[in-house]
């Protein structure tokens, strides 16, 4: 099977086995610029296990995951690690903020890894809490700021790379509704905004309508329900 | 408040130690194993002044030597006894020759049955050495059958190289020097060791330089895990205790990791002294049984170490609110002060100060203001080593992001970083001092020998009578032996009893005499007389070297025994020589110098050989392939291998001491340094699989963990360089000895520091790039 | 809810007489509301005119003469059709969604297919009024948030459902 034309970033029949338990079998995505994605699922389903595979965290068992007309397994580990620096945002539940850290200054990491001087890479991530409207933070540490509040650092921070993929796991399973929304909002605003694909892992209704479309996995196996309806 | 209720909540706090599920125990047993190694170092030190005592009196015990004037009558019960010190390798190597003269002879302690002639009884460790493949060179030299081992207490460590070879005809050698007849062993008059008030300042030093790290670090130990610890408290708060009952459960807690400890530490120390009896460290081994702490030291150490761990407990603590919802640390905690940082050390300078210029002249140092300042110096090494990280930290400027990381951690929780590194910082302050001690009053205890050693590097000493010239040749075929200088030399005196006058003989063939003389000219069968020796100061060698003036060879002396004395005519035609600098310096020759055509055969035997060697350093094993020529020349030939300084053999245990406890407490510093890194490591599984997520490197990473150990350290090892220097100064001053750094020694005490850092870093790698993997997002 | 292809669903696993048609939907569906007679005599005849039913026999017994319906070709891809299409998300869907879900269940179709699609059908609507509260005032953003959580619930029982699906056919086909 070839990706479907014009997709981003595409799997196909991905397998992944964390010892006797098999995580994904024979799962499948595609995913166009600009476009927000759900991944749903029950827990234990293995939506994790396929972002974390389509983000080149974990390499699947076997299947395809290309990439921009690359192939992704086929990439050393660096490669990978560079590639996830230069093109890959990434927003998850909790625990993401390094919290010696200031605000201004875990935003700025991704640039910084990039190579980016500190100057420069804190101008820019201010911009970027200004957009999320946390700019006020950025002399505060992680532990002196509210959940959401840390949450939209945390999106800024994935979005500070301008990134071809944003990938969310979670990014509101520790935020009340209200707070959830604003986050979801914002960052599907800037997403859109920079035409940036966004994937999104979430159990939650609410949460996933704020997607263009939804895949479902269940017991490993994913599917489109845009290809089959 | 009652004592029951008291009573209550420290057993809460203990069960809490035991049950708090994987992570409790995890806790607990940390703690103990940290108590525990300090424990046992606190037991080890304690043990270490009996087992030297120990060894001092199994050295006396087996001692031989009579100090007796008169000879001994032969009888049923003596024994003859020879001397046969010798080295092999850099070992020494204790060797004697026993020949019983009756049935009551004394046996050596350790020994059960005298070994007949070409037997020998070994100690445990000669046995191993002559029955293993590098021990062949050895067992050339020591070819008697062995016929038994040298039990425990015939010996002084469990490493000592000794034996006793059966002999015979040993009697007729007496007079030597070496050989003594004997009726008992020990020494008769065994005293206490005149202790020195500079050595004794030393070894106060020392043993406060070691203590001081182990309470630092049983200090760091029972801290381990505060933050967990602190999770728990607050929620005890939250099911209704008030602050001062999870004070008391906290200090049960601290209590049962501490007594755990001692457990712990009791199983270290026996283990640690069965291993101490296998290990033999710069030169020093002791046996298993030595190693026994007085009841009284060690039931203090019962019970102040887990009173310490409470009140540690408790004073880390004092500035944190357990609130129901979380621990807040009160308030932001306040700007460390310098003030009364400062005041500890320089508490320490002001009680020390007094003894300034003592020296050895003025006697004895106080041991309590001694003690009190250094002890005082060195807690002010970890008192200012938080405030010094703090204030360098929190200036520390920008850099790549794995400098930041670490920055950033450093300055949110400095007081941590610090508590690490204090331990390494007291030990290495205290070494550095140590050395500087020992480098200052190097010059006292370290005999010049004076010698030139590039004529020759090793001298044989041959019994009288050996002929010499078979001996020299032997010598010379030896491998690794360039040249040989072969000498006969006596004492010439003006009368057969008593003599006045006296002067030096030496015999030797034209070219060896001329490298300890100017010759006009030589051939075989010419005599010399050297004017102007400093070895004959005071002697008108004019007057002895009159031509037909008789003079005596080996000259009986009032109260010794009669020599042969044996007469000697200076011929005529007697040349004169000039001294010049002997083979080794320092021995330049007076007397007369013969050749050997000159000398009488009667005079043979009135003297001894002496043969210099230059030999081939570069030739593995040289000195003992020389060794065991002479050996096989006689048994009792004895061999000298000249150095340009030797040190003073007690200088020596002391300074072995220092190095042998500096590399246990930073071996015991580095593991607990360890454990806290990996406790940290744990605790942040979550976020460094994020930052793997964003495609963070792992060099960052391991970088970052590297700075965030080697930042304090640096700092520590510059703070105690600085007060190292400065206790080292002072402690000079006491001595009266000039101050001079021993950079060396600094370099390698904070080399040795460095490499405990290094080693800590690279053991936490692996576990850092584990929990770095991506599993570890994996929350489901 | 559809009666009629409830009955139908019913005929799929063989022809039954009206009474047993009844005492099987009461069984399965009926709980709170059993079904009168005349209804399921109502919708049989419709069902017949269509074509999707037929009369496999007559009965004659001791008393009134009992017809014995079978479901014809058509009737059963009518209720293919019917099962596969999603319901319009609406407020109080649920017995409408059981019923579907246990004729899926009935007639070994598969029922979390049945749950996916009508999750899909909910999503949709969620996202028109989530990008309508997006957009709108604060009168607007509160009325979409009425109908929004009252989806969720709906999603929600779905997800229920659907991790619940083994028990339920165990329940169902005993």
């Amino acid at each position: 099977m070839t990706p479907p034309a014009g997709s981003l970033l595409s799997a196909e029949a991905l397998r992944k086995a964390y010892g006797p338990t098999l995580a994904l079998d024979g799962a499948e995505f595609s995913i166009h610029p600009g476009e927000v994605v759900a991944v749903m699922g029950p827990s234990g389903s293995g939506k994790s296990t396929l972002l974390h595979c389509l983000a080149g965290i974990v390499t699947p068992d076997s299947g395809t995951i290309t990439y921009n007309g690359r192939e992704l397994s086929a990439m050393s580990d660096a490669q990978r690690s560079a590639l996830r620096r230069s093109d890959f945002g990434f927003v998850f539940q909790f625990g993401q903020l390094v919290p010696e850290l200031t605000c201004v200054e875990n935003v700025a990491l991704p640039l910084r890894l990039n190579g980016t001087p500190r100057k420069e890479a804190e101008r820019t991530a201010l911009t970027w809490m200004e957009r999320l409207e946390v700019d006020d933070l950025r002399k505060k540490r992680p532990g002196e700021v509210s959940g959401g509040q840390g949450q939209r650092v945390a999106v800024a921070r994935s979005l500070v790379t301008n990134p071809r993929v944003l990938f969310a796991d979670e990014p509101t399973g520790a935020l009340d509704s209200l707070n959830g929304e604003r986050v979801m909002e914002l960052l599907t605003d800037a997403a859109r905004s920079t035409n940036a694909a966004v994937v999104l892992v979430t159990h939650e209704a609410r949460v996933a309508a704020y997607s263009d479309r939804e895949i479902v996995v269940r017991d490993g196996k994913s599917r489109d329900m845009e290809r089959i309806v | 408040m009652s004592v029951r209720q008291w009573a209550a909540d420290l057993m809460l706090g203990v069960r809490f130690a035991f049950t708090g599920g994987r992570e409790g125990w995890t806790r607990a047993v940390l703690t103990a194993v940290g108590v525990g190694l300090g424990v046992a170092l606190l037991l080890l030190t304690t043990a270490i002044p009996s087992a030297l005592s120990v060894r001092h009196e199994r050295e006396a015990a087996r001692s031989d030597i009579t100090f007796a004037s008169d000879p001994m009558p032969k009888a049923n019960d003596t024994l003859v006894i020879a001397r046969l010190d010798d080295y092999f390798r850099e070992d020494d190597l204790r060797g004697r020759a026993l020949e019983p003269e009756g049935p009551r002879a004394p046996l050596p302690p350790g020994v059960d049955k005298f070994p007949a002639v070409g037997e020998m009884v070994v100690s445990p460790a000669l046995k191993e050495l002559l029955e293993s493949d590098s021990g062949a060179l050895l067992r050339e030299r020591l070819p008697d059958r062995i016929v038994g081992t040298i039990a425990e207490d015939g010996l002084i460590g469990s490493a000592e190289l000794a034996y006793y070879r059966g002999a015979e005809g040993l009697a007729e050698q007496i007079s030597q020097g070496r050989v003594e007849r004997i009726d008992r062993f020990g020494d008769p008059e065994p005293g206490e060791e005149d202790s020195d008030p500079v050595l004794l300042l030393l070894v106060l030093v020392v043993f406060v330089v070691l203590l001081m790290p182990v309470a630092v670090f049983i200090a760091a130990a029972v801290r381990f895990g505060g933050e967990r610890r602190d999770r728990r408290l607050a929620a005890l708060r939250l099911v209704g205790s008030d602050s001062r009952m999870t004070r008391r459960i906290a200090a049960g807690e601290a209590l049962a990791g501490a007594v755990l400890g001692l457990v712990f530490g009791a199983a270290f120390f026996m283990v640690g002294r069965q291993l101490a009896g296998s290990a033999e460290v710069f030169r020093i081994s002791v046996f298993p049984s030595y190693l026994n702490p007085s009841p009284l030291l060690a039931l203090l150490v019962a019970v102040a170490v887990p009173a310490a761990a409470v009140l540690v407990t408790l004073f880390a603590l004092r500035g944190v609110v357990i609130e129901p919802l979380g621990v807040v640390r009160a308030g932001r905690p306040a700007r460390r002060r310098l003030w009364w940082r400062l005041i500890l050390p320089l508490a320490g300078l002001a009680m020390l100060y007094p003894m300034i210029g003592n020296g050895r002249e003025n006697g004895d140092f106080n041991q309590y203001l001694v003690t009190g300042g250094v002890v005082l110096l060195l807690v002010g090494v970890t008192a200012l080593l938080p405030w010094v990280v703090e204030s360098v930290v929190a200036r520390l400027g920008s850099g790549g992001v794995a400098w930041q990381l670490a920055v950033r951690r450093l300055q949110l929780s400095s007081g941590t970083a610090a508590r690490m590194v204090n331990g390494i910082a007291v030990a290495v302050a205290g070494a550095i001092a140590l050395q500087m001690l020992f480098a200052g009053v190097d010059d006292d205890y370290t005999k010049s020998t004076g010698q030139d050693v590039s004529r020759a590097q090793m001298e044989a000493q041959l019994p009288s009578g050996v002929p010499m010239a078979p001996a020299a040749e032997k010598f010379r075929d030896t491998r690794g032996v360039r040249a040989v200088y072969a000498f006969s030399e006596g004492y010439l005196g003006d009368r057969a009893r008593d003599p006045e006058h006296g002067t030096m003989i030496t015999v030797g063939d034209c070219a060896s005499l001329r490298e300890v003389s100017e010759l006009p000219s030589c051939t075989d069968g010419d005599v010399f007389a050297v004017h102007g020796a400093e070895w004959d100061t005071g002697e008108d060698m004019s007057k002895l070297a009159a031509p037909g003036r008789k003079l005596y060879s080996d000259p009986t002396y009032e109260g010794g025994p009669t020599k042969q004395a044996v007469p000697w005519t200076v011929p005529q035609g007697i040349k004169t020589a000039k001294a010049r600098p002997g083979l080794v310096a320092g021995t330049d020759r007076g007397g007369f110098l013969i050749t050997p055509g000159a000398l009488p055969d009667t005079l043979g035997p009135t003297l001894d050989g002496h043969a210099y060697l230059k030999v081939d350093e570069s030739v593995a094993d040289v000195q003992d392939l020389v060794r065991n020529t002479a050996a096989a020349i006689d048994p009792l030939a004895d061999t000298v291998t000249w150095a340009e300084t030797e040190r003073t053999d007690r200088f020596d245990a002391i300074r072995t001491g220092l190095f042998v406890g500096a590399a246990c407490v930073l071996a015991l510093i580095g593991a607990s340094l360890l454990v806290s890194q990996l406790e940290q490591l744990r605790e942040r599984k979550k976020l460094l699989s994020a930052l793997v997520a964003f495609g963070t490197r792992r060099r960052t990473l391991s970088l970052s963990v590297l700075w965030q150990t080697a930042i304090p350290i640096l700092l520590g090892l510059l703070l105690s360089m600085a007060v190292g220097l400065t206790l080292g100064t002072v402690l000079l001053k006491m001595t009266s000895t000039p101050v001079r750094v021993d950079w060396t020694g600094v370099l390698s005490m904070t080399g040795i520091g460095a490499a405990v850092v290094l080693v800590v870093t690279l053991c936490s790698l692996p576990p850092l790039l584990r929990l770095m993997r991506p599993e570890g997002l994996r929350t489901e | 809810m559809s009666i009629g292809h409830t009955l139908l669903g019913l005929l799929e696993s063989g022809p039954r007489h009206g009474y047993d048609l009844k005492r099987a939907f009461d069984e399965k569906f009926g709980h709170d509301r059993p079904l009168h007679y005349g209804q399921v005599y109502s919708t049989m005849s419709r069902l017949l005119k269509n074509g999707l039913v037929v009369v496999d026999g007559i009965e004659a017994g001791g008393g009134p003469e009992r017809k014995r319906y079978a479901i014809t070709d058509e009737g059963i891809t009518d209720v293919q059709r019917w099962l596969a299409t999603p319901e319009k998300p609406e407020p109080y869907l649920q017995s409408t969604l059981y019923t579907k879900v246990v004729l899926a269940l009935l007639t070994h179709r598969d029922a979390a297919d049945i749950l996916d699609t009508q999750r899909s059908e909910h999503l949709r609507s969620m996202r028109i009024l989530t990008d309508r509260k997006r957009k709108g005032d604060l009168a607007d953003q509160l009325i979409c948030d009425h109908a929004l959580f009252h989806l969720e619930a709906d999603l929600r029982w779905l997800e229920l459902t659907a991790a619940r699906l083994d028990k339920l056919r165990e329940a169902v086909t005993r």
